[in-house]
């Protein structure tokens, strides 16, 4: 009898650690991050990291000034989102909206596709393709740079604002776009004026996530971005993100030092960032009773 | 079939109309003459076909994968299947409300400017004198003169089917189709839609769907009784519901079945 009842304690105490590991993991995740990180409040000292210089090795003077990084990401996120939003939304649209069913069948899986192929490999496109690309059209000394950066994010950011704005799109009530046709509306007018703005919590809330995604991303940035830390919001400029930055420089740093310190604290502000960006979209999406598949 | 008044124009002449969803017919050999400026009805069982009937002349039916109608359906002598047919202008001039009331999510005001707005009226003062007519027309304004900007889901159910009136009526049609327009509402707002497509029908034909066989008297001139996707009986309401010709009009009106 006993034993039945500890067995079900214990079963329930297992399932239950299970459940809550993602939490636990955020949360060590968080305090190491923090843990890392704090000396250098005391000294180089918190203020070194709003500097506008990123010279992390150097016999004079090292410099942490995270502020460039942070306007590459941006500038590289923000223009990736640029560039997948109008195929996003309207790709939805198509899908959810005009596309035949068979067209819809044949289109999803490459969707799918699309966001399963490894990043590294989109960076290999990125410089074979993307950048000559880019480099010919702008008459550019080097492809490597913001805009190409960010096209190659974009076809990243692209399935999840595709496939979640499908939702939020196929989640319009029928009797809305009823009573538009029946106003004498056309099928794009019905579209435009009345589908696309009802479902434009869960569209926001895609894009949201894009951005998450975007902001994150670090194997294809850092490929072709050009890297170099410089604060530049033209497109054509060489930036090197938060991400790349720390994937390229902490495998040789002294454990324990400035730099190092430095680096955690790139990862804690980028770690807000998708956070945020994360908590909006969460927000969004719930109060508008849609859910992230 | 059926003489109508001779005071009243025929509006709607539906002539050997069969209609299709995929392989299952769902109207039979519909013949059927709707007076201009009359409340028509229409009753029949569950899955009868007047709905289904009533979507054919404003062609919502189209939009319905697979569906294929045969025979004419003429509004004021001009074949609305006509492949040369504009639906837009079809549709501008044959409204449509709906069973379950269905406002945009957006405010009172831009539900009603929807329609003329596609249309092409621009002109504010313009949009607003609509939204105003139309309002008051739907017996609506006084409820919502002061919150023209409020979201049009705010409103409760009675309120919004008057709002969705108001937005039919205000691309200015000719006929009204309504689709069971009170089924969902309560006794009290079923009567003030009651009141209102009496007032409206001085300007409107109006052809209306209903379950509720006192509605069909309350409200209508004529009534047409359908029954497993055939029109059984039409004649002036008072003579369907006190001595109809057919002995299944009789059977329905008297509640033996449906």
């Amino acid at each position: 009898m006993n034993r039945q009842r500890l067995k079900a304690k214990l079963i329930k105490y297992f399932l239950q650690s299970c459940g809550s590991l993602s939490i636990i993991i955020v949360l060590l995740i968080f305090l190491f991050l923090f843990k890392e990180a704090i000396p250098f409040i005391g000294s180089p000292g918190i203020t070194e990291l709003f500097h506008n210089v990123w010279n992390p090795v150097s016999f004079q003077k090292e410099e942490f000034g995270i502020v460039p990084l942070i306007t590459g990401s941006i500038v590289v996120t923000l223009l990736a989102i640029i560039i997948a939003v109008p195929f996003g939304i309207i790709g939805a649209v198509y899908i959810s909206e005009i596309a035949s069913p068979k067209e819809r069948e044949f289109l999803k899986p490459f969707i799918e596709i699309l966001a399963g192929i490894p990043s590294v490999v989109l960076g290999f496109f990125g410089l074979v393709v993307v950048s000559p690309l880019i480099k010919d059209v702008f008459q550019l000394n080097s492809g490597l740079n913001a805009l190409t950066g960010s096209v190659l994010l974009a076809l990243m950011a692209i399935p999840t604002i595709m496939s979640i704005s499908e939702d939020a799109i196929k989640s319009v009530p029928s009797v809305y776009k009823e009573a538009s046709l029946a106003l004498g509306a056309s099928k794009l007018e019905t579209i435009w004026k009345v589908v696309v703005p009802a479902a434009l919590s869960g569209i926001v809330a895609s894009v949201m996530l894009g951005m998450g995604r975007v902001v994150g991303e670090t194997m294809a940035v850092m490929m072709v971005t050009g890297n170099s830390p410089v604060i530049s919001f033209n497109p054509f400029s060489s930036v090197r993100t938060m991400t790349a930055t720390i994937a390229a420089e902490m495998g040789e740093v002294t454990i324990g030092s400035n730099h190092y310190m430095a680096l955690f604290w790139v990862g804690i502000v980028l770690m807000l960032m998708t956070f945020g960006l994360n908590l909006i979209s969460y927000r969004v999406l719930k109060k508008y009773g849609l859910s992230e598949k | 079939m059926v003489d109508i008044q001779a005071d009243s124009k025929v509006k709607v002449h539906v002539e050997n109309m069969n209609f299709y969803y995929g392989p299952v017919q769902a109207l039979f050999d519909i013949n059927l003459d709707i007076p201009e400026k009359k409340v028509t009805a229409l009753i029949g069982p569950s899955g009868c076909g007047k709905s289904t009937f009533l979507r054919t002349l404003n062609r919502m039916n189209d939009i319905i994968d697979g569906t294929r109608i045969e025979g004419k359906v003429m509004i004021d002598d001009k074949d609305i299947y006509d492949p040369m047919t504009d639906v837009v202008e079809l549709r501008k001039k044959v409204g449509m409300i709906f069973q379950k009331s269905n406002p945009f999510p957006k405010s009172i005001f831009d539900n009603i400017a929807y329609g003329p707005r596609i249309h092409g009226v621009k002109d504010k003062n313009k949009l607003m004198d609509i939204v105003e007519s139309c309002l008051i027309k739907s017996a609506l304004w006084d409820e919502v003169k002061d919150r023209l900007e409020k979201n049009a889901m705010g409103l409760s159910g009675g309120q919004q089917q008057r709002l969705c009136i108001a937005r039919a009526l205000a691309i200015n049609p000719d006929v009204v189709l309504m689709d069971e327009p009170a089924s969902a509402l309560d006794p009290k707002s079923t009567l003030k839609i009651e009141d209102l497509i009496n007032e409206l029908k001085k300007d409107y034909t109006i052809i209306i769907v209903t379950h509720n066989m006192q509605q069909a008297g309350r409200v209508s001139d004529h009534t047409a009784f359908f029954y497993e996707g055939r029109l059984i009986e039409f004649g002036a309401t008072e003579q369907i519901f006190t001595k109809p010709n057919q002995k299944q009009t009789e059977d329905y009106i008297t509640g033996r079945f449906g």
